[in-house]
């Protein structure tokens, strides 16, 4: 049928175009970086076996700055204060043996900045000693660390000292406190302070890192999904150069932050998936119908 | 005065005949509006336009509830308020973005259909012009439109399309400062652009579509075989009941239920873009906010500017620039520079037919080029591209002159 023969050289031009503005266009922007899925090839094993009651025992070296919540220590400053003084909020340890990975934390405990491979750290190396002392704390962190962890706590934990969250009301601080306004005036002064330490924070942040890490609300849109799994496993491989520290995720722990990022950058995916079927479902009845009408209108005209 | 029934009940059909015609508005609009016989889905396309169109209005009238067209509040009203606070905001918001691209694809079919069939030909010239004046309201509604969610794209683009108005050596910067009323985008230009968007254009594609329909009804529609043909006569055919020789059909029911089939498959095509496929008309660099300081690895434009961007970009500052003007308006001409009076298929024209092809896959070529980075071998395949598209332009009339008439004409 002639319909179709012209219907195929028009759809054979718009997919050329399409292949050649998406696909292949995209490919040649962008130099395509292979992941080594969360594992870390060039840290080395140590091997050594962490004792967590040793670990336990030693843990005063990291409290002097960490805090650890679920076993009941209170970080020594506040967010204020510790930016401060060291540039960043040092995390709140309560889930870090469930985010990270092993060899990547005892790397970290005896060289920050190089298992980060960072410029700089706030975090001195060799805090804890020997590196059977920093297998006997991860192995404590570990024993301590919660079976189940929310999307939400796996991005504050990993990322949300550095990066704010508009959309999910998370700044680097905590998140957005639910005050109450003064109705004769309008103002709110708690939420002003909160503005103003947030303000603070973030300017103490950019003189530590060079400049202010970007908000994350959206950034699932903003970068494919590729590029966020790759840059968070090795930023330096992806961008040469930046700010942002390897923080040694492990798959799972990635896969959570991925899902926060995903809820408050694309929140409608579930409706969307739901909604579809519907309204394609509606075009295809609207077609037959219109087909119908379409041969009866046209019948016996040929 | 004509005679009013002082008897007709106020709002009955001879009541409203009386006063509004209704039934010669019927009739000429619709139901003894011909359209030749011996068409294919392609002359649905205009039908398909005018829905398109339809959505984006309808979807940009949700929108624009919501939006807020300040630097500071844009980006979050676009990405935080309709896409999660509005009931059904993501919804409209794909389907606008999607249909504003979509309608690229579709105008872009509808040319080149008009070219092949060579349907601007005597008699048709207004219709050609009139539809390029609404190709180019619909770049600057596109344009327009897309500074609204003051991303990064947004800000560069259009302080790269505002550029180009200090006209190369020129040096026109007190211009291009004008245009944007500061001397970067600042909110003069989202206020002004936002304007431009919801208003004034919108009321300018509005008329222009009234007047391309309007040129369309006395030259009438052309058909597969650029075959001339008495309309009135044929008319009369279809109207004594023989259907089967008649060479036309009533735009109603007979035409429309053709269009109505079309535009069925087309958007059952459009809603799976929609809901499953709608990235590629949302730029994932417009997802960053809009700043200032940094500027994006690489600024293209939407796909449908890409090929005039192309034109552009490979040549020196001022050559370039005249190459681009030059492909913005020489679409305009394509009447006066076809000297052959053969209205027939391209396939059926001889070198034409070459000519026809070349500039399809020309401008294909130029818009996949037109996104890749201007490095090494894609600048001089560029050029190449760039150096054909004029070329073929050139030679149209004289391509078009040693064109043998058809059928003796």
């Amino acid at each position: 049928m002639k319909d179709l023969k012209i219907l195929a050289v028009v759809v054979f031009f718009t997919l050329v175009t399409y292949w050649g503005v998406e696909p292949f266009a995209h490919s040649q922007m962008h130099k395509h970086v292979e992941g080594h899925n969360f594992t870390y090839p060039d840290i080395k094993a140590s091997g050594l076996k962490g004792d967590p009651a040793k670990g336990k025992a030693a843990i005063a070296a990291c409290t002097s700055c960490h805090g650890i919540k679920s076993q009941g220590i209170k970080a020594p400053m506040d967010a204020m204060a510790a930016s401060a003084a060291y540039g960043v909020n040092p995390p709140d340890l309560s889930n870090v043996g469930a985010l990270f990975d092993t060899k990547y934390l005892i790397a970290f405990l005896q060289n920050p900045a190089h298992a980060a491979k960072a410029k700089k750290m706030a975090m001195p190396a060799g805090m804890a000693g020997t590196a059977q002392g920093a297998a006997d704390i991860v192995a404590y962190l570990k024993s301590i660390a919660p079976k189940e962890i929310s999307p939400k706590e796996a991005f504050t934990t990993a990322c949300g000292r550095c990066h704010a969250d508009r959309y999910g009301k998370w700044t680097q601080i905590g998140d957005v406190p639910k005050t109450k306004g003064n109705i004769k005036t309008g103002n709110d002064v708690e939420l002003t302070k909160f503005k103003m330490n947030v303000a603070k924070y973030q300017d103490k942040l950019a003189d530590y890192m060079g400049k202010l890490p970007p908000d994350l609300s959206i950034i699932a849109r903003a970068r494919s999904e590729h590029y966020l799994k790759t840059f968070v496993e090795d930023p330096q491989a992806v961008l040469k150069g930046t700010a942002m520290p390897r923080v040694g995720l492990t798959k799972e722990g990635f896969e959570k932050v991925d899902a926060y990022l995903e809820s408050t950058g694309d929140p409608s995916k579930a409706k969307r998936e739901k909604t579809g079927p519907w309204v394609l479902g509606y075009f295809v009845i609207f077609t037959l119908l219109a087909y119908g009408w379409y041969k009866s209108q046209w019948k016996g005209l040929h | 005065m004509a005679h009013f029934d002082p008897n007709a009940k106020p709002f009955s059909h001879k009541w409203l005949n009386e006063r509004l015609g209704v039934d010669t508005l019927k009739r000429v609009l619709s139901t003894e509006y011909w359209i030749p016989k011996n068409i294919n889905f392609l002359w649905a396309m205009g039908m398909v336009l005018a829905a398109t169109f339809g959505v984006l209005l309808i979807s940009g009238i949700f929108l624009l509830m919501y939006y807020v067209p300040t630097t500071k509040e844009a980006f979050d009203s676009v990405n935080y308020t309709i896409m999660s606070q509005v009931g059904y905001g993501w919804l409209w918001r794909h389907v606008h973005a999607v249909a504003a691209s979509v309608v690229f694809l579709i105008i872009y079919i509808h040319m080149l259909t008009g070219i092949y069939y060579g349907s601007y030909k005597r008699g048709r010239e207004l219709i050609w012009i009139s539809g390029m004046l609404l190709f180019v309201a619909f770049s600057a509604e596109a344009f327009s439109g897309y500074m609204l969610p003051w991303g990064q794209m947004s800000y560069w683009a259009g302080m790269v399309i505002t550029n180009l108005f200090s006209l190369g050596s020129l040096n026109l910067n007190g211009l291009v400062e004008w245009i944007r009323g500061d001397y970067v985008p600042g909110q003069a230009f989202l206020g002004r652009f936002f304007m431009l968007h919801v208003v004034l254009i919108p009321l300018f594609i509005i008329g222009l579509i009234v007047l391309h329909f309007g040129t369309l009804r006395l030259p009438h529609v052309n058909n597969q075989d650029g075959e001339e043909f008495d309309f009135e006569a044929e008319a009369e055919k279809w109207k004594a009941g023989k259907k089967k020789e008649a060479k036309v059909i009533p735009f109603n029911p007979v035409f429309l239920s053709k269009d109505v089939f079309v535009m069925g498959i087309y958007f059952i095509f459009f809603f799976y873009l929609v809901f499953y496929h709608f990235e590629f008309a949302m730029d994932p660099v417009n997802f960053d906010p809009a700043n200032g300081l940094k500027t994006p690895p690489h600024i293209y434009p939407e796909w449908y500017f890409l090929w005039s961007y192309e034109i552009l970009r490979p040549f020196s500052k001022n050559i370039g620039l005249i190459a681009f003007g030059f492909a913005q308006v020489i679409f305009f001409l394509l009447p006066f520079l076809d000297r052959s009076p053969n209205v027939a298929p391209a396939n059926r024209r001889g070198i034409f037919k070459i000519w026809f092809w070349l500039l399809v896959v020309d401008m294909v070529g130029l818009t996949i080029l037109g996104k890749l980075p201007p490095v090494g071998t894609w600048t001089i395949v560029g050029t190449v591209f760039a150096d054909i598209f004029i070329a073929l332009w050139i030679a149209l009339p004289f391509v078009t002159k040693m064109e043998k008439p058809i059928g003796g004409k």
